[in-house]
This record gives C-alpha cells, structure tokens and sequence, in this order.
C-alpha cells in the first residue's frame, strides 16, 4: 500500500485551495476544440467530497437557467486549471444532497468570513 | 520471445494520462522473483519450462541452535542446488518454448526491467472465493419478481428443465454452487509502466484475486505486436 501512495503523491495537486462542503467555487476547466485550447468556468456549490488520494472527486452543483446541472470533477486532474475559492458555505453536513429538492430561498447556504484553523 | 515472472498484486489506483483521462491500473511488485530450474526438450522432464521461486520465508533464528527456514528440508534443498540462499515460499513453473529459456539464468534474480513498457501479457492468478453462492451472484440470473404473488422465491433460478422428455437435467446447467477461489486467466493487459526502483509493473486494468496475492505475469498468447 505504501507503494500505492507513493505513486499517487506524484500526482496529487497541492496548489488547490483548501474547501469542503458548502462552498462556492469557480473551476477554470480546459477544454480542447480541435487544436485550440480554451478555458471554461464552472461555478457552484460544493455538495459532496468523496475519495482519497488521486481517485478524490468533487461533486459540483449550480443552477442554469432554472435547471439544477450537478458536474462531477476529479480533483487531481490535469484538466482542471486551478480552483477559485468563493463564498465559504456554513453548513453541518458533509453531503448536500438535500439542496436537490430545495429551490429558491430555501436552497441559499449561509455563509461566514472565514473559516477556523485553515 | 516469451516470457513469464512471478509477482505480488500491491493493489489498484488511477493514473491521469496526458489527455487528463483517468486510467485504472493494477500496481504488481516482483522483487525476490528467483530462477530455480531450467527443464529442457532434451533433459529428464522431456519438456520445456522454467521453474521459478517468489515470496519471503520466515528465517527461524534462535540462540544455542542452528537458524532453520520454516519450510520443509526437501524443498528447502530445491534453492540450494541452484545455489539460492534463501529460499522462497511460491515455487511456480511456467512452460517456454526451449529457444525462450536463454532469458533466464538459473540462481539469478528477475525485476521488474525484464518486462518494458507497452508489451501484452496474460496474468494468471486465483480469484477471490466466494463460497457456496446462488445463480444470481454466480451466474447473473434475474431472481424473480417481489410482487405479483412471489413467496419465497425471491433469488430462486426458475426451471431447471423439461418433464418425461428428456426425464433428466442437461449437462452444464447452470445451479448454485462454489464459486471464486478459481484460477482465472486475464488475456490482453499491458504494461503501463515499469518501476524499476521499486522493482514494480503498473499494469492496465484489472487482476484476478486479493491485494497481496500471488499472480504469474507471462507474455499475452494471442496479442503478438507490441
């Protein structure tokens, strides 16, 4: 297993800024057309954190033009171009799966300035 | 030219290739891999094979007595006469043709750098038991429905066959019984990496049996161009 780690370590992204449930972020995504490179920005809450080491994945969730778009990412991947920390999210669940039945108001997550022993 | 190694499944991971594609990948490590035994066309055996030696015995030492392995003498002699010092716990053979047993020397240690990256190969090893199972876990059958008057008959296989013709079941018919715990061939893996400090494979996909069990690693019988 310590074998496993070691090659994993090589791939971990230690450049992305800590987050968890509950906050907003902005991912630049790059994404290929052809030959061209461009990057993409995908906005939205952080509802559910899961895996270890370079199999960890975030699962992302906005609402676009009224529709709910749930975007899955790993958070290693080479895609991914950094990682913006929005609002930090008060929330007291690891996992927001709720926030799918919720609309509105109601699906607001209250927010705090920073957050302790980061 | 075909070949084969004995080797240790570490476990499984992913690696992001170039394209940021997740690839899942088996993590193999074949340090203490020993050549015992050359058999030859032209030799006792009548047939071609290399005899190979793999996993750690526990070296019993004790003071006031003689270290002793705790392996039988009988086989413990089998590494001596090819003058291997320690000998190993797996003792495996793999069947070669004769012009392919040049690669190996008998008392010389295998890595990880016999194999290169991008070859084919076949993993043999034991699959995880699963005991005494139903069909649908040993055979992907449907069960049966929950409702609609069901009682008891849940996970059931239906008709096991006809009546007076043939008065008797077909040969093969699939039934509850042992299932895992087999030896079972993986064809067509390749080779995604070779570790060579760690003396380890990174091998594309998956491997029969449990993290930390023995596998032999051979050379893909069908899959010829690398």
């Amino acid at each position: 297993m310590e074998l496993i780690k070691k090659i994993e370590s090589a791939q971990l992204r230690t450049d992305h800024p800590h987050f968890r449930a509950g906050d907003t972020v902005r991912i630049h995504l790059l994404i290929r057309e052809g030959d061209k490179e461009r990057v993409q920005v995908y906005e939205g809450v952080v509802i559910a954190r899961g895996g270890s080491g370079a199999s960890e994945s975030i699962t992302v969730r906005k609402v676009s033009y009224g529709i709910g778009v749930e975007r899955v990412f790993p958070v290693h991947s080479p895609r991914i171009e950094k990682i913006e920390l929005g609002a930090i999210g008060r929330v007291r669940r690891a996992k927001l799966y709720y926030l799918r039945n919720l609309s509105g108001k109601s699906a607001r997550i209250r927010t705090k300035r920073e957050r302790k022993g980061t | 030219m075909s070949k084969g190694i004995l080797a240790r499944k570490v476990g499984m991971t992913q690696i992001f290739d170039e394209l940021g594609n997740r690839i899942s990948v088996t993590v193999v490590d074949v340090s203490g891999n020993v050549v015992i035994e050359k058999k030859s066309v032209h030799g006792k055996a009548g047939y071609s094979a290399v005899k190979l030696g793999f996993g750690d015995v526990h070296k019993h030492e004790k003071e006031g007595t003689e270290p002793i392995w705790r392996l039988a003498k009988p086989r413990v002699g089998v590494f001596l006469k090819a003058g291997i010092e320690a000998p190993r716990r797996h003792v495996i053979e793999i069947r070669l043709p004769e012009s392919d047993l040049d690669q190996y020397e008998v008392g010389k240690e295998l890595t990880a750098e016999f194999f290169s990256a991008g070859e084919w190969v076949d993993v043999v090893g034991t699959s995880k038991g699963s005991g005494f199972s139903g069909v649908m876990k040993r055979h992907n059958f449907r069960g049966a429905k929950a409702s609609h008057g069901a009682h008891e008959v849940y996970r059931h296989g239906g008709s096991i066959g006809t009546s007076a013709t043939p008065s008797r079941v077909m040969p093969g018919k699939k039934m509850a019984g042992q299932h895992g715990n087999a030896r079972v061939t993986i064809q067509n893996l390749r080779i995604f990496r070779v570790l060579a400090d760690d003396n380890a494979l990174i091998i594309r996909g998956a491997i029969p049996g449990p993290n930390g069990g023995v596998v032999t690693i051979k050379t893909a019988v069908k899959k010829t161009v690398a």
